[in-house]
């Protein structure tokens, strides 16, 4: 038996020699960089340019996993927001920096929990927040200098965010301190998850809003994560997932600039977030590309001269839309290859889904067999020994490149609608139903392939034998309801009304003048308890409404 | 084409919830299948969805459901329903929990189609709730 | 469950007296055409009352549902009772059909009209065009007729304006409006499509985009050049070019203002009455070719099927088959 080798030097030349000085200067972790078997590895092999050169697509870091694993993220968010701050504190005690907040329904959606529209949905799919009393008991006890917190919330997210800064304040850290991450992007609930209020273009100058306000007085907080993930889970191929994503980044960009914002000084605060299915290379080859175009186009188009305006970092999240409702616990294996194209594939963090979620929301158990499956990729596997070790492969390479031509036609066809404006474009697509439309063919060519047995899904339409077991799910009682409808009657009696008609008067009165910016009235109006709804229709009344018009 | 009277289907999404891939894939099918789908899209209301299928003249309501809020929902749709003199049936499809199906059952849901529903399983779904309706 | 059925007079009486679920019946019945049409037909016939029909057409995407939504708003305000066939195409293959219009029609703001509350005075009918035995355009007359006996008005029939049977449909209205939007070349394909020659009154949806000047000017000078309508010679009417945008709501005060001026001015010059000639006449020439069509088909099954074999066999010639064929059909009738 010969001795294990460590071929220190794989490679060679000035890129080779470059990234070898990053890597070396990087910390790492405390952890032997070997096999199992004993057998010592190198941290990148092939060529270059190597992770952490431009155009990254072969990691956005130099040292990658080595320095720091992707983030364990898992989402949270349930009944009340007593409840779901019981979990929040769960969490921060077992070791845990980030918290990740879902909403109900209603709130996603601009309305309080005694609206009509909420009847039945309050509480059911996240957590109720109808004033900045709810977001003082989400957040009570907990030091939000301290923490990162990322909130699931687009179209009323500006709101959102004013409550987030208001309970802060509160607690005396200023808006400088506080890190996290606000999804806020409202073009792919245009095309995908349909979760809008106002049309677009207004839709729009609140998130432009929310970047300048941010760019000032938020320096740790990520102001939009461009989300593809609904994308893919509403029907939409893995191509069409990567272009209509890195557009609608661009398409942030060009309204952040015309808005009078410096490219450099947002557009390291723009983060991503990709689906992971279960075509392993497809995937893969997908993240690849996405971290390349962005870096190419970030550079090329938008002029970007800082490195970190170049990178595409992304969470990724595994497809909920694989999960079948038979055979439940077969999803755990689906989730498990997902979640390791995601590693593969360079993700800055990764949520697993739960086996049981194609039926309710996770149940404990589920929950943490999920953490439990990312663990075993990260500690087990060994595959975060070495920085794109598909990197080179022929066919991955290949992949890559095909996923970037796909983009970059459906990039061409959008800055032709928008007569050479990505933004443009991306508005146009919308109106005329073309996001929608490739989103709808894709999905239904996806099913009639299932249903005519050209595609298999086990346990759907082959081996189906099996599916017996008792399904224990998570249920939210009805009271959740009437608690919350109650806590905000209450909150309404005890607030100052003039203070509330006077501030929501102000947000009016910015969103009428195009020159101001709407987050300062904003804060004012949740200060004086305004409700969640309250502070969109003070709006809505200047920007109307959208209703889908596209045809299927 | 068959002689038979062509059915009409009133397809809509009830309250919040947007997820409305499932139910694009459906209304494709059931016009593959020979139907002619009515779509009102995401957000009605039971008061909407009725004056559809009054004006319509629907066959069949079909309501797509991800959001927990099928027990709450769909009986008020078939309260609604009852309540306009209707005798249309209401199917439901989506994510609804096997425990779930038999009470929207007996709450007057005509059939509950699970994910994974073959296209013929669902047209052929549609068209018993409309024999059993007549 | 099932409630008795209700007779073709129980419902018609139901449906005039304003319960929208017997109108809605009586609309499927008159739809799938026969002897229960044509019954409906007769009680219609006696009560309809001179409704303004208006036809509205363009090329799909242009906006059209969008524009009807709000002009049924504005109808609605104003205390009018106005009623939407909204006509879409059928899949040939499948014969099956997406309507989609009603979502777009949706004038109730964002959401859908909040719960608890609907809409009691208009009513919109969505009808695919079915693509088989001529069905629109027997359907449509009767349609409409059947809204305007209940008591609507005016009565707004939609179609995509694709088809020959679109064209005529909205050709027959007492109005057509013909919908067409920037940067589509719509000009020169609506001019192929023949809709210039059947329109009363144009829009130009979405005139904010770039390129709505261009269509205006485009159809100017078709106009200028063209006698296609031949109206502006005879009657003094030269359609007007209204611009709008409907999803801004803008322009469709206007429109309607523009349709009910070439209704004055149809009423002032007698071309209303002729209109509705016309409209009778098309009307009866299609159920007439309808009715021989089904006569001969019933010919070929029945009595006729040994002349038939002989020129299948090459014993005769199709033509002498024919010939021998409709011999006997008018001696029957």
């Amino acid at each position: 038996m010969s001795e294990p080798q460590s071929s220190e030097h794989q490679g060679s030349g000035p890129d080779y020699d470059a990234w070898r000085e990053q890597y070396d200067a990087a910390k790492l972790r405390d952890t032997p960089f070997e096999t199992m078997s004993g057998v010592v590895v190198d941290p990148v092999y092939g060529e270059g340019p190597y992770p952490g050169q431009y155009p990254y697509t072969r990691g956005v870091y130099p040292s990658m996993y080595r320095s720091r694993l992707w983030t364990m993220r898992m989402f949270a968010g349930f009944g009340t927001a007593e409840d779901t701050n019981a979990r929040f504190k769960d969490i921060l005690a077992n070791g845990g920096t980030g918290l990740s907040t879902a909403f109900d329904m209603p709130t996603l959606m601009g309305r309080d929990s005694d609206s009509p529209w909420a009847l039945g949905e309050v509480g059911r799919a996240g957590v109720a927040v109808d004033t900045l009393a709810d977001m003082e008991d989400l957040f009570a006890d907990i030091d939000l200098s301290a923490v990162s917190t990322s909130m699931t919330i687009n179209g009323p997210a500006a709101i959102i965010l004013a409550m987030y800064v208001a309970v802060a304040e509160k607690k005396g850290i200023a808006p400088d301190a506080l890190a996290g991450t606000i999804q806020n992007d409202i073009f792919k609930e245009y095309q995908a998850q349909k979760e809008y209020i106002y049309p677009p273009r207004p839709s729009v100058r609140v998130v432009t809003d929310m970047i300048q306000y941010t760019t000032g007085e938020m320096p740790r907080f990520h102001p939009v994560s461009i989300s593809g993930y609904h994308i893919r889970e509403a029907g939409s191929t893995a191509a069409e997932e990567l272009a209509f994503t890195l557009a609608n980044g661009f398409a942030y960009v060009e309204a952040a600039v015309a808005a009078g914002v410096d490219v450099d000084e947002f557009a390291g605060r723009l983060s991503f977030f990709f689906n992971s299915h279960s075509d392993f290379f497809e995937e893969i080859g997908k993240f690849r590309a996405a971290r390349r175009i962005w870096a190419k186009w970030m550079k090329e188009r938008y002029g970007a001269t800082q490195e970190r305006s170049m990178l595409c970092r992304f969470h990724t999240q595994t497809a909920g839309v694989s999960l079948t409702a038979q055979q439940p616990e077969i999803n755990i294996a689906r989730v498990a290859i997902q979640a390791l194209a995601g590693a593969l594939g360079g993700t800055q963090s990764l949520h697993t889904d739960s086996f049981d979620e194609a039926l309710a929301l996770p149940t404990e158990k589920a929950a943490r067999i999920a953490l439990r499956t990312q663990q075993i990729v990260a500690h087990e596997t060994g595959v975060t020994n070495v920085a794109d070790p598909l990197g080179g492969s022929p066919y991955v390479e290949w992949m890559t490149d095909e996923m970037e031509r796909q983009a970059e036609e459906i990039f061409a066809h959008l800055d032709e609608l928008g007569d050479g404006s990505i933004l443009e474009g991306v508005y146009m697509g919308i109106e005329n139903g073309y996001f929608v439309g490739e989103i709808a063919d894709s999905a239904y060519r996806f099913e009639r392939e299932v249903n005519n047995g050209n595609r298999i899904i086990v346990g759907v339409n082959e081996f189906t034998d099996g599916d017996d077991s008792d399904k224990e799910l998570l249920r939210i009682e009805a009271e959740v309801e009437e608690y919350q409808r109650k806590r905000l009657a209450d909150v309404k009696l005890a607030r100052n009304d003039d203070d509330v008609a006077r501030t929501l008067a102000a947000v009016t009165a910015s969103a009428n003048d195009p020159n101001a910016n709407l987050m300062p009235p904003i804060l004012d109006a949740v200060k004086a308890y305004a409700t969640l709804e309250e502070v969109v229709m003070a709006m809505e009344s200047v920007f109307g409404t959208y209703v889908e018009k596209a045809i299927i | 084409m068959t002689d038979q009277p062509q059915l009409r289907v009133v397809l809509a999404k009830l309250g919040l919830d947007g997820h409305d891939r499932g139910i694009k894939v459906v209304a494709r099918i059931l016009r593959d299948a020979g139907m002619e789908v009515i779509y009102l899209g995401l957000r009605q209301t039971t008061a909407s969805i009725v004056a559809a299928a009054e004006q319509e003249d629907a066959d069949a309501i079909g309501l797509s459901m991800h959001n927990a809020g099928h027990m709450t929902l769909a009986p008020a749709m078939v309260a609604a329903i009852d309540e306009a003199e209707l005798d249309t049936p209401v199917i439901v499809g989506g994510i609804v929990p096997e425990q779930d199906i038999q009470p929207l059952l007996d709450a007057g849901v005509a059939a509950v189609l699970g994910p994974g529903a073959s296209a013929e399983e669902v047209a052929q779904t549609i068209r018993d709730a409309v024999a059993n309706a007549d | 469950m099932a409630k008795a059925k209700r007779s073709i007079p129980e419902l018609y009486e139901a449906a005039r007296g304003g319960e929208r679920r017997a109108l809605g019946r009586l609309l499927t019945l008159v739809e799938r055409g026969g002897p229960d049409a044509d019954a409906v037909s007769e009680l219609a016939h006696a009560d309809s009352d001179g409704a303004h029909i208006v036809g509205i057409t363009g090329a799909p995407g242009a906006g059209k549902s969008t524009l009807v939504g709000q002009l049924v708003t504005d109808l609605v305000e104003a205390g009018a009772k106005p009623a939407v066939l909204a006509v879409d195409p059928s899949s040939p293959l499948t014969g099956g059909a997406i309507l989609g219009d009603r979502i777009r029609m949706d004038d109730i703001a964002e959401h859908g009209p909040a719960p608890g509350t609907q809409r009691p005075s208009t009513f919109i009918r969505s009808m695919a065009t079915r693509g088989h035995s001529g069905g629109l355009a027997l359907a449509v007359p009767l349609a409409v007729r059947l809204f305007d006996a209940c008591g609507y008005d005016p009565v707004i029939v939609e179609t995509v304006g694709v088809g020959q049977v679109e064209v005529d449909v909205v050709g027959a209205a007492d109005t057509a409006v013909v919908v067409m939007t920037p940067g589509m070349g719509d000009a020169v394909q609506a001019n192929k499509a023949g809709l210039l020659e059947v329109a009363d009154v144009f829009v130009i949806n979405k005139a904010d985009r770039p390129g709505a000047n261009d269509v205006r000017r485009d159809l100017d000078l078709m106009l200028d050049l063209s006698h296609m309508t031949g109206q502006e010679s005879e009657h003094g009417y030269r359609p007007p070019i209204v611009m709008a945008s409907a999803l801004k709501g803008e322009g469709n005060v206007e429109v309607w203002k523009t349709v009910e001026d070439h209704r004055a001015h149809l009423r002032a010059t007698g071309q209303e009455t002729i209109r509705r000639q016309n409209r009778i006449r098309t009307e009866v020439r299609a159920r007439l070719a309808q009715a021989m069509s089904n006569a001969a088909e019933a010919a070929m099954d029945g009595e006729g099927a040994a002349q038939l074999h002989r020129a299948e066999t090459a014993e005769i010639s199709p033509n002498e088959a024919t010939n021998e064929l409709l011999r006997q059909l008018l001696r029957e009738s």
